[in-house]
């Protein structure tokens, strides 16, 4: 394991910025996405992307400092966006049954 | 060993019962109760004026629990008798029985029987503590109990504005009276250390004239307050807007003279203080001159009596002011018998009439009312002075010592008296002679509200034989000085007080149209007294509107309403305001909530760099 991990980290040689600028950058586009796009489906994509390159981040930096923790972080992550993404399907299909919109802006039933 | 504490409970637990289960409770009840519990005090008081001993030598004075204890001052609850709180007590517990029994008869028909007798009880109680109390606090524990009494007596039909009102006038009055007898109360405090009598007067001739000048002035102020003197007696005549008992019990016989009592009691100090004493005897004089002329006037019977009993208190005052402290407390009791028979006499006539009170509109009333015009004779004989009745011994005794201490007082009084005799029996003549002038048949009063009459009658008349107080509280002032000529004072006082009788049966019997030609040809000036000098207009334009207007003007709409009320408001509008632009954040919209918190994470992304920035 410690010797699979070695050569990983022998082949890549990329500075650890390079990681976390680019998950920034995932990061970033999926707020940006979740805010100004219209489209339930999207804005729903646009979570997966944001959660996504948080894994980025975690994974990054686990290999920095040689911890498992992170790693495993990923799998919660992974698990819990895999539940999420059958619940919000779901919630979708259902909202569109019932106001036969995906427009974000007409579903806010939220308010009052 | 007495115990003195019944005396004033017994009336206090006849309070609590009618009070509190009176409501519930039989006709028989209530009055069994009211009238049981002040008799019994009454034989209680008899008790100790039969068996009390010498109370000259050693007075009973009892001590129950220390009151209030804080630093150097120690005041106890203690009760003390001596010959002046007997006789007091005497003519309280004696003429409140009497006026009990009466009132069960005269407010039969009254809403709220159950709640006057409640109060009745209750001024009593509190009459009895102002008498008994051994020290100052207790004594103003009692005076602020008959205040309050006093108040809710007279504005026992709280439904008439008039009433209410009379009885507000008469509480606020009193405020001013009360507030300088608690300065005085300040004042003995901080120079005596101690407000018991005994302590307060043993030490009082050691003190320096200007102190007890102002402990006695204070006092005094008190004192016109509680007995309608100049400046203080406007309260009194609107009094009369209370039930006829309560006027013959508060406003007649007891509680007004608790003023002259008290000055009695303070006797060593205002004998060591003459500016006070003169100040007592020229408000007195001036009271006892002012209110009988406006007596003259008057129409409505109980207005009459009221101001007689303004100007008679005015009498006592003079004689406690000219040093003849047992001669004013003479009069006080002689007073008590015949005002208190004149305002029941005259409760007997309104009840007669059927609740009329003006005596333009009696007359005649001789033939139907025979036993109250017997009664009312009996009292317009005494407070004339007929000699042999009651009022004349003291009213001689007083207008001697006056005429010892300033022979223009004692002449002054005698034109008093005069007049005193002219309208009560202007009164007598117009409610019981002539022709009757008006509605309905005139009735005698049922013989629960005239026994006590006749009882009274007897009293006005023997009283001055049978209670010759000035005998009896011998020893207790110092004595007055023999007066020269004194058969020719009395002389000059009993013809003043027959020339009024007979000049009013001149005008009111023989010739009636000529009170009208008087009136006519005096024009402005008959018009002025007539209006009572204007003095409650007077009163209204220098000090209650100003105080109305002040307190609209300012203490209401500036403020009460600028500042307060806007201070409050403020908050909540302000509060309104900050929450109208914080809901606009609540659109229900996920992404504008999906912004804020993004907007947040940058923030605090920002204030992380900027603390990192100071911190290395």
């Amino acid at each position: 394991m410690a010797e699979a991990m070695q050569s990983i980290n022998l082949q890549a040689g990329v500075p650890i910025s390079w990681y976390l600028v680019l998950s920034a950058v995932l990061f970033s586009l999926g707020v940006a996405g979740f805010l100004f796009r219209k489209s339930i489906i999207t804005v729903f994509m646009c979570i997966e992307l944001m959660l996504n390159a948080v894994n980025l981040s975690f994974v990054a930096f686990a290999n920095q400092h040689k911890q498992v923790s992170g790693h495993i972080f990923t799998f919660f992550v992974m698990v819990v966006a895999a539940a999420e993404a059958a619940v919000g399907l779901a919630i979708i299909l259902t909202v569109f049954k019932n106001r036969e919109t995906l427009n974000i802006d007409e579903i806010n039933s939220l308010k009052n | 060993m007495q115990n003195l504490w019944l005396i004033p409970a017994l009336p206090f637990l006849g309070f609590l019962i009618n009070g509190i289960l009176g409501k519930k409770l039989p006709k028989m009840v209530i009055n069994a109760v009211a009238v049981g519990s002040v008799v019994l005090s009454f034989l209680l008081v008899l008790n100790i004026w039969s068996s009390g001993g010498d109370l000259a030598a050693n007075p009973i004075h009892q001590h129950y629990f220390t009151w209030i204890q804080s630093g150097e001052i120690n005041i106890g609850w203690d009760y003390a008798v001596d010959k002046l709180t007997l006789i007091m007590l005497m003519v309280v517990t004696g003429i409140g029985s009497l006026i009990h029994v009466y009132a069960t008869g005269y407010m039969a028909h009254e809403e709220g029987y159950y709640r006057f007798f409640a109060y009745l009880n209750l001024f009593m109680f509190f009459m009895l503590n102002l008498v008994l109390g051994g020290n100052y606090l207790l004594l103003f524990v009692g005076w602020e109990g008959v205040g309050l009494c006093s108040y809710l007596l007279i504005g026992f039909y709280f439904v008439k504005k008039s009433a209410s009102t009379a009885g507000n006038k008469a509480f606020i009055v009193n405020r001013i009276g009360d507030f300088g007898f608690s300065l005085a109360m300040f004042l003995i405090v901080v120079n005596f250390g101690t407000l018991d009598f005994t302590k307060v007067f043993a030490a009082a001739p050691g003190k320096s004239t200007e102190t007890l000048t102002a402990i006695a002035l204070l006092l005094l102020l008190g004192a016109t307050g509680k007995s309608a003197q100049i400046p203080l007696y406007v309260w009194l005549p609107d009094a009369m807007e209370g039930p006829t008992p309560v006027s013959a019990l508060i406003h007649a016989a007891t509680m007004v003279t608790a003023g002259v009592y008290m000055c009695t009691r303070s006797a060593v100090i205002f004998t060591h203080a003459p500016i006070a004493m003169d100040t007592v005897a020229i408000v007195g004089l001036a009271t006892a001159v002012f209110a009988a002329t406006i007596g003259l006037t008057q129409y409505d019977i109980k207005k009459v009596f009221a101001y007689s009993t303004v100007s008679q208190l005015g009498y006592m005052f003079l004689g406690v002011g000219v040093g003849a402290f047992s001669a004013g407390v003479w009069h006080l009791v002689t007073h008590a018998f015949f005002k208190a028979l004149l305002f029941l006499g005259a409760g007997s006539v309104i009840h007669a009439c059927h609740h009329e009170q003006d005596m333009r509109h009696m007359g005649g009333l001789r033939k139907y009312t025979p036993v109250t015009m017997a009664v009312l004779a009996c009292a317009s004989l005494a407070i004339a002075g007929v000699p042999g009745t009651s009022g004349f011994f003291s009213k001689d005794a007083i207008l001697t010592a006056a005429y010892g201490h300033a022979p223009w007082m004692f002449w002054v009084g005698v034109v008093t008296a005069g007049m005193t005799a002219f309208y009560v029996w202007r009164a007598f003549w117009m409610t019981f002679w002539g022709e009757y002038r008006g509605h309905g048949h005139p009735h005698e009063s049922p013989w629960s509200m005239l026994a006590p009459l006749v009882v009274l009658a007897f009293l006005s008349i023997a009283g001055g034989f049978l209670f010759n107080v000035p005998k009896i509280l011998e020893g207790m002032f110092p004595a007055a000085e023999e007066v020269p000529g004194e058969s020719m004072l009395m002389g000059i006082s009993i013809a003043a007080g027959l020339a009024g009788i007979a000049i009013s049966y001149y005008m009111y019997v023989v010739n009636p149209k000529l009170p009208q030609r008087i009136s006519d040809g005096l024009g402005g000036i008959y018009r002025l007294v007539y209006d009572k000098y204007r003095i409650d207009e007077l009163y209204d334009a220098t000090v209650v509107n100003p105080v109305i207007t002040g307190s609209r003007s300012l203490l209401w709409k500036v403020m009460d309403q600028g500042v307060i009320d806007g201070a409050v408001n403020g908050v909540g509008s302000e509060a309104q305001l900050a929450g109208g632009w914080l809901k606009m954040l609540q659109s229900g919209n996920i992404r504008s909530y999906a912004t804020w918190v993004v907007l947040g994470a940058v923030c605090l992304l920002i204030l992380i760099g900027v603390a990192e920035g100071v911190t290395r």
